[in-house]
């Protein structure tokens, strides 16, 4: 998708002013994290785990080759092909000639972050061949021509209202021309219109939750059993993941896992786990006849190695972004590119370009919160932090802040200086704040004042000047 | 005001004072009942004349270098006291969890930085978990809710102490808000970088503090303080906004932050 994570900021202004994101996210800022804090509390090993879960990623991020290799032999071995993809242009066209090997119409997806990450169903539509979605969330927002706002719950910004008048919309022209109001018979007619799709589908295409590099298996969790039927009706079944979704077994699997749901939804499991080692077997009734897997890097290589390292251990779980009160506030769409959230203020800086999401990792307050639930513990902030640096060496820092640092910084390291400023600056505040103990207006600071008063320094000088004169 | 006796007779003595800019600049009497809090306490405070910020400002625009020069000189102003205290978890955090990684490529800088990591606290904790005070003398009629400044929370594990000194202030009854642990948006520069996302984080947590019907707001940060405090001044709100060891110190009385000297 085209990114405009350049325009954050007007990204916000709508995003506060839309009443239904509101109500949405009000919901999620609740749901989310108390079923999280319920699950982990249920599970006594719950911060070993976190603790296991970051040890097999950043094993397999130290010999990420050596994993990749094995998975590709295995998957060799099944009888399945694997295609590598260094960047977004290279997965569209393998995807694009794999669909037009078999003459492919439509391609049934489950939900893939992946997929929107190389924008692939309108590469698709150009060439003439339907995309359908097939997760529910997914499908609303591909009716309403809409990018996901979360990672795990792409239409977590939308109401139940909403969805009803686009199913209405879209569901009209097949003979569904009643107005729905109960989630259970949006869901039951959703699943009606979804099931002739699958049926009619030529490709099946889905991401990877992991990639298990000793059998060669993609394995995917989800609640709705969407993927089962993407990746066994069709006669050919596509795997688009990222390269650092590999894990060496399947005990690691099984460990990751145990943090995933729970981090993610509060769920002790997913619904559905789903393992695919390969094309149909002889002896097997159904499945694929040909079993591909598209493994991108796209600039993913290039943070091996560096400072930023730590983000290839995310499992995609949407813990940070559930618990960012920033998020929280705005929602995912402002964030303007595939990902949002703390995760994707540090994913999207290397993937889009620091320029162009440059606002992202510096509009975050570092509460934490994000870190301290984040299954294998990646410690958001600090990347965060470590792209402000960058931004900073690279001039990219906007003016005002530059040059308000510089004057600032010129002061704190002069000790005598920055008394005898402060000394003034609490002398003026302190009077003309003293009738009403605080301003509602103040030069300079009309991005504190413009929401809330300022208060103004207790009268009497500062803390070091009476410290002095209780010493004298 | 009392306190209980010292757990142990190995307790640091002589107590270096971190003022904070905010402190030193709008509310000098946040550091003036630190100092009574750890007189009471048997320390002996000092108040290092050089020191003037912990350099967060730099350290989260991303200017490294000043950022170095600052802890640098944190560093020398702090040398030879036995414990460093300051009355944040904003501040408290940046000496002992943020200093040492400034100077990975400094052996003799990095030792340093540790050695002040090592004995850097935030005030509230330090009183309970380092000097082993369990109780205070102080009386404050009214009913407060807590809020819990981030980096002291999640960096520095402040959640319990300021709760169990409050409980023993006379007079004082404690009323939890929904999400104290939520952050209030203040994020230093981020209330002015970002002012509209800022307004909403803070607008959720007055909501919150109206729900929990307390007369008075406490955190141990100042800027969290100032940021909440503005808000609810905004709002109409009649809330008084005060930091926690104020309370705690007897200092209850004086006006709070954003009100007028009373003539």
């Amino acid at each position: 998708m085209e990114s405009t994570a350049h325009a954050f900021k007007a990204n916000v202004g709508h995003a506060l002013a839309d009443p239904n994101l509101q109500d949405s996210l009000a919901k999620l800022k609740v749901g989310f994290s108390e079923r999280r804090r319920q699950a982990a509390e249920r599970l006594p090993e719950f911060e070993a785990l976190r603790d296991r879960a970051r040890d097999i990623k950043n094993h397999t991020l130290a010999h990420l080759d050596f994993y990749l290799e094995e998975f590709e032999r295995k998957v060799i071995g099944l009888g399945g092909h694997v295609h590598w993809a260094p960047t977004a242009a290279d997965a569209r066209r393998i995807i694009a000639e794999l669909c037009q090997s078999v003459n492919a119409r439509t391609v049934a997806k489950s939900k893939s972050m992946v997929a929107e990450e190389i924008a692939l169903n309108e590469h698709l539509e150009a060439l003439g061949i339907a995309p359908i979605e097939t997760d529910l969330g997914e499908y609303i927002i591909q009716l309403r021509n809409e990018p996901p706002s979360h990672i795990i719950a792409p239409a977590v910004h939308l109401t139940k209202d909403q969805v009803a008048d686009t199913f209405l919309e879209h569901h009209a022209k097949l003979g569904f021309d009643k107005r729905l109001t109960e989630r259970n018979d949006l869901v039951a007619e959703a699943r009606y219109v979804l099931r002739q799709k699958f049926l009619d589908a030529d490709v099946g295409l889905t991401g990877a939750n992991f990639l298990v590099a000793e059998t060669g298996s993609s394995m995917l969790v989800t609640n709705e059993g969407n993927a089962d039927l993407s990746n066994t009706l069709p006669r050919m079944h596509i795997v688009l993941a990222s390269i650092e979704k590999v894990i060496p077994t399947l005990e690691d699997a099984a460990v990751l896992l145990r943090v995933l749901a729970r981090s993610a939804t509060g769920q002790e499991s997913s619904a559905y786990t789903t393992l695919n080692t390969g094309p149909k077997r002889r002896e097997d009734l159904d499945g694929p006849e040909q079993y591909h897997v598209v493994l991108l890097d796209n600039g993913r290589s290039s943070v091996l190695g560096t400072e930023m390292q730590d983000i290839l251990r995310c499992i995609r779980c949407g813990a940070c972004m559930n618990h960012c009160p920033v998020y929280g506030a705005v929602g995912g769409h402002a964030y303007g590119w595939v990902y949002p959230g703390p995760m994707g203020a540090v994913l999207t800086p290397q993937l889009v370009g620091v320029e162009e999401a440059s606002n992202l990792p510096n509009a975050s307050t570092f509460c934490g919160r994000c870190e301290s639930v984040c299954p294998v513990r990646i410690p958001l902030p600090k990347l965060m932090r470590h792209w402000r640096e960058r931004e900073f060496e690279k001039h990219l820092t906007p003016k005002a802040v530059r040059q308000g640092l510089a004057m600032w910084s010129f002061a704190a390291r002069r000790p005598a200086l920055y008394r005898r400023l402060t000394a003034m600056a609490n002398r003026v505040l302190a009077l003309f704040g003293r009738a009403d103990g605080r301003y509602r207006a103040l030069p300079l600071a009309s991005g504190w004042t413009r929401f809330r008063d300022f208060p103004a320094p207790q009268p009497g000088g500062t803390f070091h000047a009476r410290w002095a004169k209780r010493k004298s | 005001m009392s306190t209980s006796p010292p757990k142990s007779s190995t307790r640091p003595r002589r107590v270096a004072l971190f003022v904070t800019c905010l402190v030193d600049l709008f509310r000098p009497s946040v550091g003036f009942a630190a100092v009574k809090l750890l007189e009471d306490a048997g320390c002996t405070v000092d108040v290092p004349p050089l020191q003037v910020c912990c350099g967060q400002p730099a350290y989260n625009t991303g200017d490294r270098a000043t950022t170095r020069a600052i802890a640098a000189q944190v560093i020398d102003a702090f040398e030879g006291y036995d414990a460093v205290v300051a009355p944040s978890g904003s501040c408290g955090g940046m000496l002992s969890h943020h200093y040492p990684g400034l100077f990975d490529d400094d052996p003799a800088m990095k030792a340093r930085a540790e050695n002040l990591a090592g004995r850097s606290y935030e005030l509230i904790a330090f009183l309970v978990d380092v000097l082993g005070v369990d109780k205070v003398a102080a009386r404050y009629d009214g009913a407060v809710t807590y809020h819990d400044s981030c980096s002291g929370l999640r960096e520095l594990g402040v959640k319990e102490q300021p709760r169990d000194l409050l409980g023993s202030v006379q007079g004082l009854t404690l009323r939890e808000m929904k999400t104290p642990e939520v952050c209030c948006g203040f994020g230093g520069t981020f209330c002015v970088k970002y002012p509209e996302i800022s307004n909403a984080m803070v607008g959720e947590k007055s909501a919150d503090i109206a729900s929990t019907e307390a007369d008075t707001l406490l955190a141990g940060d100042l800027g969290c303080l100032m940021n909440m405090a503005g808000k609810l001044q905004r709002e109409g709100s009649t809330v008084r906004v005060r930091h926690v060891a104020e309370v705690l110190a007897g200092m209850g009385d004086q006006p709070a932050i954003g009100e007028p000297e009373r003539s």
